[in-house]
């Protein structure tokens, strides 16, 4: 069996009697791109630091590629890269000095290609003697995604990367970490921006409260618990829905021109257009649109359970 | 992307990084890290050499300049290398680059010793600085050169201490300062760096006894000119003592990463 890049035990932390993190266990394979969710205070960014080594671990275990991160703390403090969400610089130091510090502080002799290669490829190249005060918040945001990927980490943990960044940087960004994942880095991602953790990650992990509430593959998550919606556009008004429609909770707008109707998860699109056919509906136009991460997630903490 | 492998030693490479940033940090501002209190203690050798001193006199055989050189040179050491440390450290606490380190595999033996060395080697620098001015005012025999060195490295060295445990503590600028204004100041002062204790009424004489700059201005007084209020050994032994305790008191700070990690 493979060693998990990242495997958490019951992981718990209090703060002045509050759970922050409440009995959390799960495991991140080498490799993987992993999401951690939650709305604002769900203890994601608590966890994040008990792995990266700013917070003490409460209780629980936490390994990093087989290694305990409290009596190995230099062999995995070594293999973790993290990104921490609020902007962390050393306003006395230019890009380039700060870099070469960073790999140093790892144990990591300077590695000039590695270098130029983070340098070049977020953008920092024009930059790169600039002392840190002078920089741009997308600038000071890429450069901390160099600083966690200088000394060449196994595991990266991005925690809110892209919050207040444009969307082009963002792009770059996801590209990039794209890139970073294919040559073999595992990743560990936070972000409120949910259609990028559906695009990005393989499985999702939502925390509500300091509880892991769900913990799925993107895809199964989305297929469990993913609603569709159907609108039919039709030929001719029509009156009144349709008595056999009314469990499909159908609707029909002001015109009476368009049905909106819902999908469950296991219900197939095939069975809802033969109905539709057999009572004769003078269909001109079909649409589906299937419910997002989004509305998955609201749907989730909102009510505080998972229940596909 | 090719991994780094750890080496099975321990790494030092994290502790010479950090030493490397604490060094460029204090001469990427060296007009207010080196230049400043230069300056300051520049005024001084001119008013008590050149001026005042002229016509004070509190140790036979000596001239005042001659007396109140080393606790200048001393007081140099001290107020910058706790400066150094304590500046340092509180301002990554404060603006939150502590974590920084606090992510990297960096020990705790590591991170004292180079914020130690660091602030030892701005502390002496400024010492060696206010030396060679004060050669214009006037000459230092140099009784025991050894001693006096020991001495100084051994007051850098523990008021680095000092500065890690008041960066750790302070919880804004203002307590930071509050150790330098009502603490350092006061006992550089009242620790005989312009008068010697034997001119004090006996009950402050006594009481400066309790004065622990005063073991230490007194020692390196005694290094340098070869006569002191009291014998050397005592000197050095107390504040050895010292050193050791607040070295102990640091190093507890740091390995608990007290006030540095949740």
């Amino acid at each position: 069996m493979t060693t998990p890049a990242l495997a958490i035990q019951n992981l718990t932390k209090e703060y002045d009697g509050t759970r922050a993190v409440n009995d959390i266990s799960f495991t991140i394979a080498p490799g993987e791109i992993f999401g951690l969710l939650g709305p604002n205070g769900a203890g994601k960014s608590t966890t994040i630091n008990m792995i990266g080594g700013v917070t003490h671990i409460g209780s629980g275990t936490i390994e990093i590629f087989g290694h305990d991160n409290r009596r190995e703390y230099r062999n995995t403090r070594r293999m973790v890269g993290v990104m921490h969400q609020e902007i962390v610089i050393d306003n006395f130091f230019t890009i380039d000095q700060a870099l070469r510090f960073h790999s140093g502080y790892y144990g990591v002799p300077d590695d000039a290609e590695w270098r130029q290669n983070l340098i070049e490829r977020l953008g920092l190249k024009p930059h790169l003697h600039k002392v840190m005060i002078k920089l741009s918040g997308g600038l000071k945001r890429r450069f901390m995604i160099a600083k966690a990927l200088i000394h060449k980490p196994r595991l990266l943990i991005l925690d809110e990367p892209t919050a207040g960044v444009d969307v082009e940087l963002r792009h770059t960004l996801w590209d990039f970490v794209r890139d970073i994942n294919r040559q073999g880095t595992t990743i560990l991602l936070t972000t409120h921006y949910l259609e990028e953790a559906e695009q990005m990650c393989g499985r999702i992990a939502i925390m509500h409260h300091g509880n892991l509430i769900a913990l799925q593959s993107t895809s199964n998550l989305l297929k469990e618990l993913g609603t569709r919606s159907i609108l039919v556009y039709l030929e001719k008004p029509i009156n009144q829905v349709p008595e056999n429609l009314c469990c499909q909770g159908a609707e029909l707008n002001d015109e009476g021109t368009t049905l909106q109707l819902t999908l469950s998860a296991n219900q197939a699109t095939g069975e809802l257009l033969k109905m539709l056919c057999e009572l004769g509906l003078p269909i001109a136009d079909i649409e589906t649109k299937r419910a997002g991460l989004e509305e998955i997630f609201l749907q989730i903490t909102q009510t505080g359970r998972y229940t596909p | 992307m090719k991994q780094f492998r750890e080496p099975t030693f321990i790494n030092w490479l994290p502790f010479y990084t950090l030493l490397q940033k604490e060094i460029r940090r204090f001469l990427r501002v060296a007009s207010q890290t080196l230049v400043t209190p230069v300056i300051t203690a520049s005024l001084y050798l001119f008013i008590f050499g050149a001026t005042l001193g002229e016509r004070i006199s509190v140790l036979e055989g000596f001239s005042y300049a001659q007396f109140v050189i080393p606790g200048l040179i001393l007081m140099g050491v001290i107020n910058n290398s706790f400066s150094n440390v304590a500046s340092s450290l509180f301002m990554s606490r404060y603006l939150g680059n502590i974590v920084d380190l606090l992510v990297t595999p960096i020990t705790p033996a590591q991170l004292i010793l180079a914020y130690t060395l660091a602030a030892m080697l701005r502390g002496l620098a400024v010492g060696t600085i206010v030396w060679i001015i004060s050669c214009l005012f006037a000459p230092l025999p140099w009784a025991y050169p050894l001693a006096a060195i020991s001495m100084a490295c051994l007051a850098s060295f523990l008021f680095a201490q000092f500065g890690i445990i008041a960066a750790i503590h302070a919880d804004n600028f203002d307590s930071l300062s509050m150790y330098t204004n009502f603490i350092i100041l006061p006992l550089i002062y009242l620790g005989g760096v312009f008068y010697p204790i034997s001119i004090l009424p006996p009950l402050w004489a006594k009481l400066s006894h309790l004065n622990p700059l005063f073991y230490l201005i007194d020692g390196f007084r005694h290094a340098l000119l070869g006569v002191g209020d009291l014998s050397f050994a005592l000197s050095f032994g107390v504040v050895a003592a010292m050193t050791l305790v607040l070295f102990c008191w640091a190093a507890i700070l740091i390995t608990r990463s007290y006030r540095l990690r949740n």
